[in-house]
């Protein structure tokens, strides 16, 4: 491929793609996201490959492995261009049924289309599934159409059109202006506004600057950068590029986590694709403007998410936060002045490009605009990331996206902002979500993670499981936070286990607020967000603990006890046979009975029951 | 070993920013950082064994003890929390008799968590050696390690 040279040149190249795809032969897509490859997609695209030689269908249908579609609960998920016909849970068995029926003779197959659990319909495409019907996925949409190694797919679908107009219509301070008055702001948690970011960078004395992708998502149940770098990473390149040119820049780092293998993958892989067709390296476009990006692999340290820190380990350091100010914009990376944004808002940045900020900015709230994608996961129906409006509510992702929560159980809050967020109790599930919102309510944004939970998991539990995480990745640096987590954890421990005393609730709170005063990173200042929130909403359960010694949600181990209930049992011996303990006896076909003493509160039997006999409590 | 850590370095120009790749390479290569690999890669890049030991301890991924033959982690991500994670973990300990973060005495199985895998949906997971076991239950545990 010779390099392009001009937007022109770019133009002419869109067209013969295009012209040269025939639209209306069949497309199977098959979602490629680390979800779907857990189910074994991978197989699902070799065996579509193999039936369509084997049937010597080359020329009538086509097959293209994809990024993520979001619903990552029913997969493999299969989406058949041009109607968009939504099959799931696609098994190898399914292929030859499926080109005989759909692709040959237009027929659907029933049972691989989605049937909503309450109404029993059936939906055809992919837009009318309830779970994609009250998204927006203007980031996330293409993720599903392109193959992540083809950047002719993404030329196809009109990339680095945003970049030619950027580059050859408009000055770098236009660009600022255009994305100030878009509204954008940082995906990555923060929430700071990314044109007055780019601003003070590109103002900022200094010289060479840089600039970062933050593809460190280290926040536990959250996973929408990943499939976004992995299932459309050139939207990512293309709006880092553009920053590049705003702030004249000529040096990007992608800082991705390593245990993300399939993101790195195709990150290199987009990379070498753009520097082939001249979109990056010396002289992009035949703009005179150069720029080059590397990859570099963190090793799984959650504090490295933090801009400073995530500095240091570019550095080839351990990372360790520093004091801000001054801010990466004027001294970061070496030094130098440096632009810092998250994948997510690096995919934002074509759309606005593209579209323009007084469109971009019809959408969503008066403080947060566009577009956030969610990873809604946990105690819900419908798992799999949501792409949706700024303002929409907890509500409507959870019961109408999300489909409710399983075996119809309680709701009783929803976790956002991963392990520095907080959780949020039922009262506020018609709450408009945005970035200020969650904060006034005692959470955050973060990157997005929202774990939904029911009545049996337990707050307290909750609370001690964050602050252990954060205990364990707190890097040490200032005091109130390696000391006081260690303490809060211990307290929260003592709790759990039936230990816990009069004014620990209080003590808690006190703690808290020595770590928000007393560290310098963002870590250290939101890791009591777990321990607040639950205890502003959730305190019942903390004094249940504390003076009654239960654990409402039979979830602490020390608090509670298997019993069984004999009304029920039938005597099957199903659980006699599971128990690791030897505590349960009974004859067949009579009621069983445990062995407090013995019962080692594995949950085995409780598993393995089929008639609910055993108890918690 | 000195030459293949030398291809490694070579391999990012020397450049001092790479040394948390440099190390993940050698873990790739080693299954473990060995001490004389740490203090090549001292010399070679002219940093401080020191510094080198505290990167290496710093991040997660790394390890200074070899590991065993099959690698087992339990995701211990929110979402698998939230479905039990930490009974599994207690399972996966009992049935293989070691702790998170221990090798089994015939050096067969490695156990450890981690925070995350992203495949919420399929949670609770264990991962043996790359492979994901989705809606993990202690039976299920049973006969992964029979």
């Amino acid at each position: 491929m010779e390099k392009l040279k001009s937007a022109e040149q770019l133009e002419s190249l869109r067209k013969e793609i295009n012209k040269k795809r025939d639209r209306n032969l069949p497309c199977i897509t098959v979602c490629g996201g680390t979800g779907c490859h857990a189910y074994g997609c991978q197989k699902v695209v070799e065996g579509f490959k193999k039936e369509i030689e084997k049937q010597k269908l080359e020329n009538s249908v086509n097959v293209r492995p994809t990024g993520c579609h979001g619903f990552c609960e029913r997969g493999p998920l299969v989406v058949i261009y041009p109607k968009g016909i939504f099959y799931q849970q696609v098994k190898v068995e399914d292929i030859p049924e499926i080109l005989e029926k759909t692709i040959m003779k237009a027929e659907l197959i029933e049972r691989l289309l989605y049937q909503d659990p309450t109404t029993k319909e059936r939906s055809i495409y992919e837009e009318e599934v309830p779970f994609y019907k009250k998204q927006m996925r203007l980031i996330f949409g293409n993720n599903g159409k392109i193959d992540p190694c083809s950047i002719e797919d993404y030329i196809a679908v009109g990339g680095y059109a945003a970049l030619s107009k950027a580059f050859f219509s408009m000055k770098p301070q236009e660009i600022i202006g255009e994305v100030k008055k878009s509204g954008l702001r940082g995906r990555g948690g923060g929430g700071f506004p990314t044109g007055e970011k780019w601003e003070s960078c590109r103002k900022a004395e200094g010289s060479p600057k840089y600039l970062i992708c933050n593809a460190d998502e280290g926040d536990p149940g959250a996973y929408m950068d990943r499939s976004l770098l992995e299932g459309n990473p050139h939207s990512v390149l293309e709006g880092m590029i553009i920053g590049a040119f705003t702030i004249g820049c000529h040096d990007g780092y992608i800082y991705v986590r390593n245990e993300y293998p399939l993101a790195v993958k195709n990150a290199i892989v987009a990379i070498e694709q753009a520097e082939q067709y001249g979109l990056l390296g010396k002289n992009i476009l035949g703009s005179g403007f150069d720029f080059s990006i590397k990859i570099n692999r963190g090793g799984g340290a959650f504090v490295c998410g933090e801009e400073t820190a995530l500095i240091k380990s570019i550095e080839g350091d351990w990372g360790e936060p520093r004091q801000r100010p001054p801010y990466p914009a004027e001294s970061g990376l070496w030094w130098k002045p440096t632009v810092i944004n998250n994948v997510e808002t690096w995919a934002n940045v074509p759309l606005i490009m593209n579209k323009g900020a007084d469109w971009y900015s019809s959408i969503g709230t008066e403080g947060s605009k566009g577009t956030k994608i969610f990873s809604l996961v946990g105690k819900i129906n419908n798992t799999g990331l949501v792409e949706v409006p700024m303002g929409i509510t907890f509500r409507e992702i959870i019961y109408e996206i999300g489909g409710g929560i399983p075996k119809n159980r309680k709701f009783k809050g929803v976790q956002t902002g991963g392990p520095s967020g907080g959780c949020l109790p039922e009262s506020l599930l018609d709450l408009p979500i945005d970035f200020d919102a969650l904060i006034e309510a005692g959470s955050m944004m973060g990157s997005g993670g929202m774990i939904v939970m029911d009545d049996r998991t337990c707050m307290v539990d909750m609370a001690r499981y964050f602050l252990a995480f954060l205990e364990e990745e707190s890097c040490g640096k200032c005091t109130p936070c390696r000391e006081g987590l260690k303490k809060m954890r211990a307290i929260l421990e003592a709790i759990c286990g039936g230990r816990g005393k009069k004014g620990d609730i209080e003590l808690l709170e006190r703690i808290s607020q020595i770590l928000i005063d007393g560290s310098i990173c963002g870590l250290g200042k939101t890791a009591p967000n777990p321990v607040l929130t639950t205890i502003k909403y959730f305190r019942d359960e903390y004094e249940t603990h504390i003076n009654e010694n239960k654990c409402p949600a039979a979830v602490c181990k020390d608090l509670i006890f298997y019993d069984i209930n004999a009304k029920v049992c039938t005597g099957c011996g199903a659980c006699r046979r599971v128990c690791l303990s030897e505590a349960i006896t009974g004859e067949l076909k009579q009621p069983h009975a445990i062995n407090l003493k013995k019962c080692i509160k594995c949950g085995a039997c409780y598993e393995a029951c089929k008639f609910e006999a055993i108890v918690v409590s | 070993m000195n030459e293949k850590v030398d291809a490694i370095i070579e391999k990012y120009k020397g450049d001092k920013g790479f040394l948390v790749s440099i190390l993940q390479d050698i873990q790739s290569e080693y299954n473990h950082l060995p001490k004389e690999a740490l203090c090549h890669v001292s010399e070679n890049l002219g940093i401080p064994v020191s510094k080198v030991y505290s990167v290496a301890t710093f991040y997660r991924a790394f390890t200074l003890k070899p590991r065993g033959d099959h690698l087992v982690y339990v995701c211990l991500g929110t979402a698998c929390h939230v479905r039990g994670a930490s009974r599994i973990l207690e399972g996966i300990e009992r049935k293989l008799k070691i702790k998170a973060g221990e090798t089994t005495g015939d050096t067969k199985y490695t156990l450890g968590t981690v925070n995350c895998l992203g495949a919420c949906a399929l949670g609770p997971i264990v991962v043996v050696d790359q492979e994901y076991h989705g809606q993990m239950n202690l039976s299920k545990v049973d006969k992964l390690f029979g």
